[in-house]
């Protein structure tokens, strides 16, 4: 059997019923290109949003906890062994914030294959000193170059030039919110005072905007060897390592490893940002749900058709059954007329959603709160075609599947003896 | 050639269910051999299209045996069955069912397209030999429905013989068609059998048609009571 004849035969049925197979058609063309269109700016949301905090956050962060000591001396005593212990005695320690041996630890994550890149990273509870009152805050003191490349720093400096804070001696980029507060703008100095009392001058070279408001209002920038200055520190002062890796799924797994390797605090993505997966989870969900019933619409109406279809051409099936055409062949007819209309509908479906998509791209969305957003975001990744494309063609197949099994059975006696 | 059977029917009994059981074909036996031309004659209801369409292995709810080309084809699955038919036999019909959706040509070409021994242009070559036969050629390249209802069988009996069929059956192929028509119709299948020496089973209640075939069955209430 020759599946040119199949298509042939798929082919005439198709242009009898032209209009019908059309409006069939447009219906899948409908469902695909709103399905493509609505995972793309839903998904391009959710990236916009999860961006916002995870583009900045490490994948892993190394740290020292201020804790107590795990073992208190009663622990020790063997003669109170087997007793509940009431007395707890021994404080926090004033332990060093600062992680010993940093630039050991640095070299051999960055010799680590899994990892992108390490950034150090130093955190100083100051207070700003705006005429009589102070104004706390937090500055934290990175390296420039390697803050911008790993976390996207450059995007969030609404005015002024990142660089300058390497460039430019005791420089300060200000959080927009402490920035407003303090009517500072680019080229004043402002006086800041460490937690342990020392005073600095420092130059406002821009702004940073992260888009999340509470964050804006204490959190300011600085150069790593400024705030080791204004803190009194040594340059091997570093409070935290930030690790971006190439696969962040490895992140509390390779947490842990470290962790026990470096005798430090270490924190993942995963633990810390919990709540963005699932509701990334849920809108992809949701989206994917409304995608899927429309679909599931369309393979109704082409069932719809298809039956018609049937019913109207009793009469050729008879004859090509008479003829020497086993049900097989006219299921596979029907099956074919059903993926055909699946396949183009889809493909034009897949074309309409990606100009949908630019469309929806060129939509202005500016907040005040994304300074690097101009317009709607729409993710174009081409696992949302592929799943439209095989969803369009399975969907269609299932349509076609009951109708191309009933005409299979159609007796030819029957149709024959009933004229 | 002659005398080897194209068909053999054993003891063929077949039963109707609604409205009640009742038996329309009584232990029908007979054979058909490579070269006749044979009709079946008998009033309307003594079952000879019933016969006919169990002949056609269409039918499979039968008792008895039926043989094609010495092969048994009783309880043979439904896909042999279609291969069956579109190979080694040629079906024409009281309505000319021919495909409304195709041209002449492409309607006379789909049983050697679905048998796929040939390519493209040798069935198109195969199928205007056919045409040419019945004085069709000139409309090849109509659509089905833009012809004639004598034309229309006429077509239907090209299509049948594209396989080159070991035998053809016609259920009342000139019950629809008015004198003249069915005069070039039955014209045509004496040439068949003279020229051709096809075999051919047809089923009529003209006794007209029957007088012109080497052999008449003669079919009454469900009984063959002259063969």
């Amino acid at each position: 059997m020759g599946i040119g004849l199949i298509l042939n035969m798929a082919k005439a049925l198709m242009l009898a019923r032209l209009k019908q197979t059309v409006i069939a058609g447009v219906g899948v063309v409908f469902s695909i290109t709103m399905f493509v269109a609505l995972l793309g700016f839903m998904n391009g949301l959710n990236q916009l949003l999860d961006g916002l905090i995870l583009n900045r956050t490490p994948h892993i962060r190394f740290y020292n906890e201020i804790k107590a000591s795990p073992q208190q001396p009663i622990e020790m005593s063997a003669s109170y062994d087997g007793y509940y212990h009431v007395i707890r005695s021994v404080k926090p320690a004033a332990s060093r914030t600062s992680i010993y041996n940093n630039e050991s630890i640095m070299r051999t994550l960055k010799e680590d294959r899994r990892v992108l890149g390490v950034a150090p990273k130093i955190a100083a509870q100051v207070f700003f000193n705006v005429g009589a009152i102070d104004v706390n805050g937090v500055i934290k003191g990175i390296d420039v170059e390697e803050e911008s490349r790993l976390f996207a720093f450059e995007d969030y400096v609404v005015d002024g030039d990142f660089l300058d804070l390497k460039n430019t001696a005791n420089s300060i980029i200000l959080g927009k919110g402490a920035a407003d507060r303090m009517l500072a703008s680019i080229g004043d100095m402002v006086q800041v005072t460490t937690a342990q009392g020392s005073r600095m001058q420092l130059k406002v070279v821009g702004f940073y905007q992260s888009g999340l408001g509470e964050l804006d209002n204490v959190q300011s920038y600085a150069s790593m060897g400024t705030v080791q200055k204004m803190l009194g520190e040594p340059p091997s002062f570093v409070t935290d390592i930030q690790v971006k890796l190439h696969d962040f799924e490895l992140a509390p797994q390779m947490a842990r490893e470290y962790k026990e390797v470096f005798g430090i605090d270490a924190d993942d993505i995963q633990t810390v940002n919990a709540q963005f997966e699932a509701g990334t989870g849920i809108r992809s969900l949701i989206s994917y749900a409304v995608g899927v019933t429309l679909l599931i619409v369309s393979g109704f109406g082409i069932y719809n058709i298809l039956n018609m279809m049937i019913y109207e051409k009793m009469d050729t099936i008879a004859i090509l059954k008479a003829i020497g055409f086993s049900g097989r062949d006219v299921n596979m007819v029907f099956i074919t007329i059903a993926l055909a209309i699946g396949f183009f509908g889809g493909l034009l479906g897949l074309m309409f959603g990606f100009l949908a998509g630019l469309g929806i791209e060129q939509v202005p969305f500016e907040l005040e709160a994304l300074p690097t957003i101009k317009t709607l975001p729409v993710d174009f990744s081409p696992k949302y075609y592929i799943i439209a494309g095989v969803f369009s063609l399975v969907t269609t197949y299932f349509a076609g599947y009951f109708p191309a099994r009933k005409a299979s059975s159609i007796d030819p006696v029957d149709i024959i003896r009933g004229k | 050639m002659r005398g080897k059977p194209v068909i053999e029917a054993q003891k063929i009994n077949k039963y109707f269910y609604s409205p009640e059981k009742t038996r329309v074909l009584k232990d029908v036996s007979f054979q058909v051999t490579r070269g006749e031309f044979v009709s079946v004659m008998g009033k309307s209801g003594c079952g000879k299209s019933t016969l006919l369409y169990i002949l056609s292995t269409m039918d499979t709810d039968y008792e008895g045996e039926l043989w094609i080309d010495e092969e048994l084809v009783t309880g043979k699955k439904a896909n042999r069955l279609s291969q069956i038919r579109n190979e080694k036999i040629g079906f024409v019909f009281q309505f000319h069912y021919l495909l409304n959706e195709f041209s002449v040509l492409e309607n006379v070409m789909i049983p050697g397209l679905k048998l796929n021994r040939k390519t493209k242009e040798e069935l198109e070559q195969i199928a205007m030999e056919k045409l040419r036969i019945f004085d069709m050629q000139d409309h090849a390249l109509k659509k089905a429905n833009q012809l004639s209802g004598g034309q229309k069988q006429r077509v239907a009996i090209a299509r049948s013989l594209m396989n080159d069929p070991l035998i053809i059956m016609g259920d009342e192929p000139t019950g629809n068609l008015d004198k003249k028509n069915s005069d070039i119709v039955f014209n045509i299948f004496k040439e068949l059998a003279q020229e051709f020496h096809q075999t051919m089973l047809i089923v009529t209640h003209d006794p007209e048609f029957a007088a012109g075939t080497d052999r008449i069955i003669e079919m009454e209430d469900g009984w063959v009571v002259n063969h």
